[in-house]
């Protein structure tokens, strides 16, 4: 068998969907980016397996956030739904997506977050959804505040939901976060802005969507994902 | 036509809220007779260890096959950067690895990398590792004492890992 050939590429030298590994703007990549060229894995050595979640085991209230206590929590509540697909369009069922929040007022439940802002003690913050066969996902949740943080001077985080989504397989796999339309915030913020490419950017911002808002109750959120959004796919025309 | 990727974004500093609640790190019964250890610490391009990072694990059983259920595991670092896992030596035909995805603050998308196994004689005909340079495979390839295997991250630097393009 003759050697194969590996490439070795330059993070950020191609690609555009996600954000490179050093964002100086945002401070804590420029300790923990890589700076020796990444191998390109020829495609016949991708796994092409990931681990799948089927087993059925979440409960109801791992999907709506609002339930996890005895009273409800304190904040604007929401309906966040959407569908999981993967670069081809197709649906990507039973797909487990984590999610992780701050209360309304901007805090997380988390022993590091130093905030002075309220906990809300109906309120954890985590939830677990699996994708369905379309693979459409919804969870219920209130929305989340904005909150400061150490990289820059008067620095705040646009309001956003965590979400980790496991997909088909282990490269698909994908954590992002899912921001509110019409965010102030946005332009002063550099992990919003780590994505270079304005569309791509704006595939990462929720959309009011009266279909799922509920008349007396909540306003529903659409956030649509796509996965396989790899860095050595060539740039979309 | 190909939809448009949704791009990645950092799991931030307080990921352990909604991804380790349920600790993960034990594929398989630690008292298991063919239980191993696998693990290290990640650290940053100054050599300081990252306490908040996250370890994913992906691998095969050991039979080299993807039985439901078996070969994914999790572990957030500690204060040191340490991670561990328990897990198995994956079998099959060919040199056995494990794929690991690090996420963390100030990592706006993971980065990947294998683990493979010391003094394993598949090891020499792997398509990947003899594609690479010595001192790639070396960051690539576990230390190993009694059952215990040391892997440590190191993000950036003279001594970075060799990770794979995403």
């Amino acid at each position: 068998m003759s050697p194969l050939a590996v490439g070795r590429v330059r993070d950020g030298a191609y690609g555009a969907v996600h954000p490179p590994y050093l964002h100086a703007d945002y401070r804590s990549t420029r300790l923990r980016s890589p700076d020796r060229p990444l191998i390109l894995l020829p495609e016949e050595l991708h796994d092409p397996t990931g681990p799948v979640y089927g087993d059925g085991r979440l409960a109801e209230s791992d999907a709506d956030l609002t339930r996890q206590h005895d009273g409800e929590p304190v904040g604007e509540r929401i309906i966040v739904s959407g569908t999981v697909r993967d670069r081809d369009g197709r649906p990507v069922p039973g797909s487990l997506i984590e999610i992780w929040q701050a209360n309304a007022a901007g805090r997380y439940l988390h022993e590091r977050d130093r905030h002075p802002a309220p906990l809300d003690p109906n309120f954890t913050g985590a939830g677990r959804v699996l994708t369905d066969a379309d693979g459409r996902y919804r969870f219920v949740s209130i929305k989340p505040g904005a909150y400061p943080w150490r990289n820059h001077q008067n620095a705040w985080r646009p309001a956003h939901i965590h979400l980790s989504i496991f997909g088909r397989a282990f490269t698909e796999r994908l954590v992002t976060q899912m921001y509110f339309p019409g965010d102030p915030l946005f332009p002063a913020d550099p992990i919003f802005n780590s994505v270079r490419d304005p569309a791509a950017r704006d595939r990462l911002i929720s959309r009011l969507d009266w279909e799922t808002t509920t008349a007396e109750w909540a306003l529903g959120f659409r956030f649509d994902i796509v996965l396989g959004g790899s860095n050595s796919t060539p740039l979309e025309a | 036509m190909a939809a448009g990727a949704t791009p990645s974004q950092t799991v931030g500093p307080f990921f352990a809220l909604g991804l380790c609640v349920r600790p993960r790190d034990e594929l398989v019964d630690p008292g298991r007779a063919d239980a191993i250890r696998l693990g290290g610490r990640v650290l940053d391009g100054a050599g300081d260890p990252v306490p908040d990072a996250m370890v994913e694990i992906w691998q095969a059983d050991e039979d080299g096959g993807h039985r439901n259920g078996f070969g994914w595991g999790r572990c957030g670092t500690d204060a040191d950067g340490r991670y561990e896992f328990v897990t198995v030596r994956p079998g099959g035909d060919g040199a056995p690895y494990a794929t690991l995805l690090v996420f963390a603050r100030g990592l706006l998308k993971p980065l990947m990398t294998r683990v493979y196994f010391p003094g394993e004689p598949a090891n020499e005909a792997d398509p990947l590792l003899s594609a690479l340079t010595g001192a790639e495979r070396a960051g690539l390839t576990a230390d190993s004492a009694g059952g215990c295997y040391g892997f440590d991250i190191h993000l950036q630097g003279e001594q970075q890992t060799t990770f794979l393009a995403l």
